[in-house]
Order: C-alpha cells, then structure tokens, then sequence
C-alpha cells in the first residue's frame, strides 16, 4: 500500500488504513474534501441555512404570529391526517410483501420487485392523473362514487390514497435485505416448537427486524408529510379544506406572502432535520446489534 | 372453475393453480389485493384512457410543438444534472469514504438530505437563493446569468434532488474495495493514475452508472422543486410534468393522459435499464 511505504520510509508510526492521506500527498486529500464541502455548500447547505435565515428575519414574533393562523394550522393538521392513516397502511403491506419476496423463491420474483419500486419510478404528478382518471368526476368509478354521494377527488380520501401510492415502496425496500440477513432457521425453529404463525411473528422475526423497519417507518413518514406532486393534483388546493403543508408553503409563495410560506417551511425542514436524526441514530443502532451477533 | 377444463392434464394444472391462489397465506394475500388496487388498477385507467384517444390522435398530442418541448426541457436538463451530479457524487462518495476531517458525520448525514426535505421546501429556498437579489444568484448577476425562474433554476432543482443517488449507491461498493489490489498495482510498478484507472475505476463504473440513472428517473419525474424554480414558460422552462398539471388544471384530460403515458413508459424503460445496470454491478460480487 502506497500510504504504509511512505510511512515506515520516514519511520513514523503507520497511520490507520483508511483515514490516512495517499502518497501523492495531502494536498489532493484537502483539494478533493474543499470541493466536496464547497459543492454540497452551493446545492444543500446554503440552501438549508436560507430557510432559517428567511423565516426569522423578521425575528421570532412573526414567525410564531404566521404559525398560529388557521390556515396554516389546518394545513398542519391535514398532513398529519394524511400521514397517520397512509404511513400504518403501507406499514402493514410492505411488511407482507417483504415476507413474500424475502421467504420465497418464485419465478417472477425480481419482476414483483420491480413492480414493487414502480411507485419511486413514476413522476408524483402521473401518480395524482392515474387516481383522478380513476375516482374523478370523468372517471372509471366517477358515476358510482357520483350517485353514492362519495368524494375522492378534491377530497382527503383521493389525498391519502395518492400519498399511500408515492410512499408504497420504503418499508418493504428496507425489510427485504434485514429478513433475508436473518434467515428463516429461527422462524423454522419457533413453528417446530409449537409457536403459531403469529407468535413467530411477534416474538421472532419482529425483534429481529425492527431497526430496518423502523427505518422504513421513518422515511415513509417523511415522504408522506413532504409529498407535493401527487397530493397538487388530486386536491384541489381549497385552502383550510385540502391544502397540506406542502401545498400551503407553494401558495403563500405564489401568491408573494413569502415570511407566510417561509414559517410553514421551517416546520417542515425541522421534519427532515428530525428523520435525518433518527435515520443516523437507526443506523448506529443496527450497526452495534451486527457486531453484538 | 376445474370442471369446465377440457383434457385431465390441464384438469390437474389448473387445481393446483386454483389451489395455490385459494391457499395463499395472508401476507400473500394483502400484496396481490394492495398491489392490484393501488398499482395495476390505476396503471390500467390511464393506458386504457391514452387508448381511447386513438392511435393518430395520441402520436398529434404526443408530439405537438409545446409537448416536444418540454421532452426536450426535461430530459437535457436532467441528464445534464444528473451527469454532474454522477462526476461530483463519485467525489463526493470517495471523499466520505477514504478521508477524516472534522465535521464528516455531518456531511455524510447531509447528502440525505434532500430524500427527507420535501420539494417544496426545496423549491422555495433554492428559487430564493438563487434569485436575482439572493445569496448565490447575486453572484451572477454582474455575469448576466440569471438562474431562478430559467432553465438553469430548472437544473439548480434537479441538481439537488437528484444528489444523493450516486454517493448513496457508490459508497458501499467503495468501502468493500480491498485496498490489497492497489497495493499490488503499486508493487508492480503501476503510476497513482494508472492505478485509479485501471484497478479502482473498472468496479466503480457500474454503481456509478445506477446512481446517474437513478438520479435520471428521479429528475425526470420531479414537479414539486422545479414548479416553484421555474418560470414554467412554454418552450424556456416548461418541464413536461408541469404540462400535464396544467393540461388537468384545464380539464384538458386527454392531452394530459397522453403527456403522462408518454413519461410513464420513459419511466418503466429507466426502471429496466436500472435493472440491468445493477445486475451488471453485481458480476463483481463474486471477487469476494
């Protein structure tokens, strides 16, 4: 290794493997870290700061005078609807859907994966079109739902539906690799001593896999407060009836009420300061079960 | 169902068939019934719906002059974001993952972040800050270039949301990396360059490749960010997922059907080339 001779050439002692500069010299190590910092400083720390920044520059009274408005607490209150009904939802069925791709082997196995990541691959608008040419007024069901007097479109219902569709993938993504890292010898042994399917479940194949679950939860939730796409579409936008976070910070842009769409920014970007912090802190978590196995 | 069955043998297959999908367990059950209503379900109304437009209508729609437009829009521009973000993400990953500095953690938790910062946040603070008067677009007034409200706000947009793929996707391939190969290079007589090239490039190629196709589709799809950076003015800065908002806004729903098939099958072929690619990563697995 280029670094290792270098060192024991002027004896020092050997620096770690893989933290120590290579042999063309520190420089290059410094060069290639101030363009990293300088790049994600232009697109993603700048950036941050400015929501900070923006949102109190009037200092904090405004801030906390926009937060209390009642179109903004009914936003609020609508994404947290949203979010409370989609994220156990797609909890249950990536759950299942894991189990059923990682416990078995079928033909068609990687296509059901594929078809499982769909929902990442198809722009949130397209999502929001295929539900109203489905549920809307012109739709499939439109006269059904018309003469039953049910609302999708416009409506929370369409709202959860298409936050359910953009967000299907996470858990599933994230059980797959952790159940077929655990193996089925444990599940085997449970059911070979009497347990039912669904005290396997709880008691030996839950504990094993709930950091990666977790995981999974952490970025549905995200998705699910954050989506704007899909939910644009389908909602309508009536402010304090179908406007969700997302859709109230865009509007009050729009609409030049900026400290209005900076405040409800600042709550949602404390959403994503808050999952990168529980992601870091999963992600240690399951790291020290590894090495504890 | 079995009795209709013309010959034993198929009388045979089809009961074991009807048997299996009678008798599957109940996460079976919740996937197929989940997935058939929440994804082929609606998949089908809008291919049936592009159908009933007819085959001249929907090639008139699909390429009349505004919608060529936006295809040209949204794919330049995304593969051009998503090919720096393919140089920078490589740099970025190798970064995380050969060097120490203070603040690494930090950095390295950063990249998610716009996974879990939604668009509109997104699209606001960057069409603030890279507007005339704001902190990094001020910069380039004296130059003339303007960036929000333009295609280059587009690209800004697309930028950021398409960031973290190729670090994510590089960096474990990164950290299995046996530095033992390169220490051989060198003891043979291989330059540092030769070495990057020829030992640590060749097994990087493919994750690179997923993160750039990833970041591609992802980019490709964006509304939230780019709606609020863009001036969304037809044949400047009109993204195709844009046109099909304001073709529903106009309850013109068979120009947006057609828009939206259009991106839906670019969307199913990215999903296939990301397929290959990252199978195409996976013949290196068996190095150990």
């Amino acid at each position: 290794m280029t670094t290792e001779a270098k060192s024991s050439l002027s004896y020092t002692n050997p620096p770690t493997p893989r933290t120590a500069p290579r042999a063309q010299g520190a420089w290059v190590k410094w060069l290639l870290i101030s363009i990293t910092i300088l790049y994600l400083g232009l697109i993603l720390f700048v950036p941050a700061l400015n929501v900070f920044v923006e949102a109190f520059s009037g200092g904090a009274g405004p801030f906390f005078d926009n937060l209390k408005s009642p179109a903004f607490l009914n936003s609020m209150k609508l994404t947290v609807i949203i979010a409370a009904i989609a994220v156990p939802i797609n909890t249950v069925f990536g759950l299942c859907a894991a189990w059923a791709i990682a416990r078995n082997h079928f033909p068609g196995r990687t296509l059901l994966l594929s078809i499982i990541d769909l929902p990442f691959a198809i722009s949130p608008v397209v999502a929001g079109l295929m539900f109203v040419l489905l549920f809307g007024r012109n739709g499939w069901f439109g006269p059904v739902l018309d003469t039953a007097g049910i609302k999708i479109i416009f409506a929370l219902p369409g709202m959860v539906i298409v936050t359910a569709f953009v967000t299907m993938p996470f858990v599933a993504r994230e059980v797959i690799p952790v159940l077929e890292e655990m193996g089925s010898e444990q599940e085997e042994a449970a059911k070979t001593l009497g347990a039912t399917d669904w005290q396997t479940f709880w008691r030996v194949t839950l504990p094993n896999i709930r950091w990666g679950l977790l995981y999974g939860v952490i970025l549905t939730n995200a998705r699910a407060m954050g989506e704007f796409g899909a939910v644009s579409v389908v909602s309508g936008n009536i402010a304090g009836k179908t406007q969700t976070m997302p859709l109230f910070v865009e509007e009050a842009y729009k609409q030049y009420k900026t400290p209005e769409a900076y405040s409800a920014a600042v709550i949602l970007a404390l959403l994503a300061v808050v999952t990168l912090v529980l992601k870091e802190i999963v992600e240690r978590k399951s790291r020290i079960t590894d090495v504890q196995e | 169902m079995t009795a209709t069955s013309p010959s034993p043998i198929s009388h045979k297959a089809d009961q074991s068939f009807w048997y299996r999908l009678t008798h599957l367990s109940l996460p079976w059950k919740v996937t197929w019934v989940y997935l058939s209503i929440m994804l082929v379900l609606p998949v089908a109304a809008m291919l049936l719906k592009a159908a009933t437009v007819g085959p001249a209508k929907f090639w008139e729609i699909a390429t009349d002059e505004i919608a060529l437009s936006t295809y040209e829009v949204t794919f330049v521009t995304a593969f051009i974001a998503s090919a720096i973000n393919g140089v920078f993400g490589t740099l970025i990953a190798w970064v995380l993952v050969r060097y120490d500095f203070p603040g690494k953690r930090i950095v390295d938790a950063a990249v998610d972040l716009p996974f879990a910062l939604p668009t509109a946040v997104a699209g606001l603070t960057l069409a603030t800050v890279y507007s005339d008067n704001g902190w990094i677009g001020s910069l380039f007034v004296p130059l003339g270039i303007k960036i929000s409200f333009t295609r280059l706000g587009v690209g800004m947009a697309m930028l950021f949301i398409s960031l973290p793929f190729v670090v994510r996707t590089l960096q474990p391939v990164l950290q299995d990396l046996e530095k033992e190969t390169e220490e051989a290079a060198w003891c043979l007589g291989a330059s540092p360059l030769q070495t990057f090239l020829l030992v640590i490039l060749p097994p990087l190629i493919p994750p690179v490749l997923t993160g750039v196709a990833l970041g591609f589709a992802r980019a490709v799809g964006e509304y939230g960010s780019v709606v609020i950076i863009a001036g969304n003015v037809p044949f400047q800065d009109l993204i195709a997922p844009v046109l099909v908002f304001q073709r529903l806004e106009q309850y013109d729903y068979a120009g947006a059907t057609v828009v939206g098939t259009v991106l839906l099958l670019i969307s199913l072929v990215l999903l296939v080339v990301i397929n290959v690619l990252q199978t195409w990563g996976r013949r290196y697995d068996d190095r150990g």
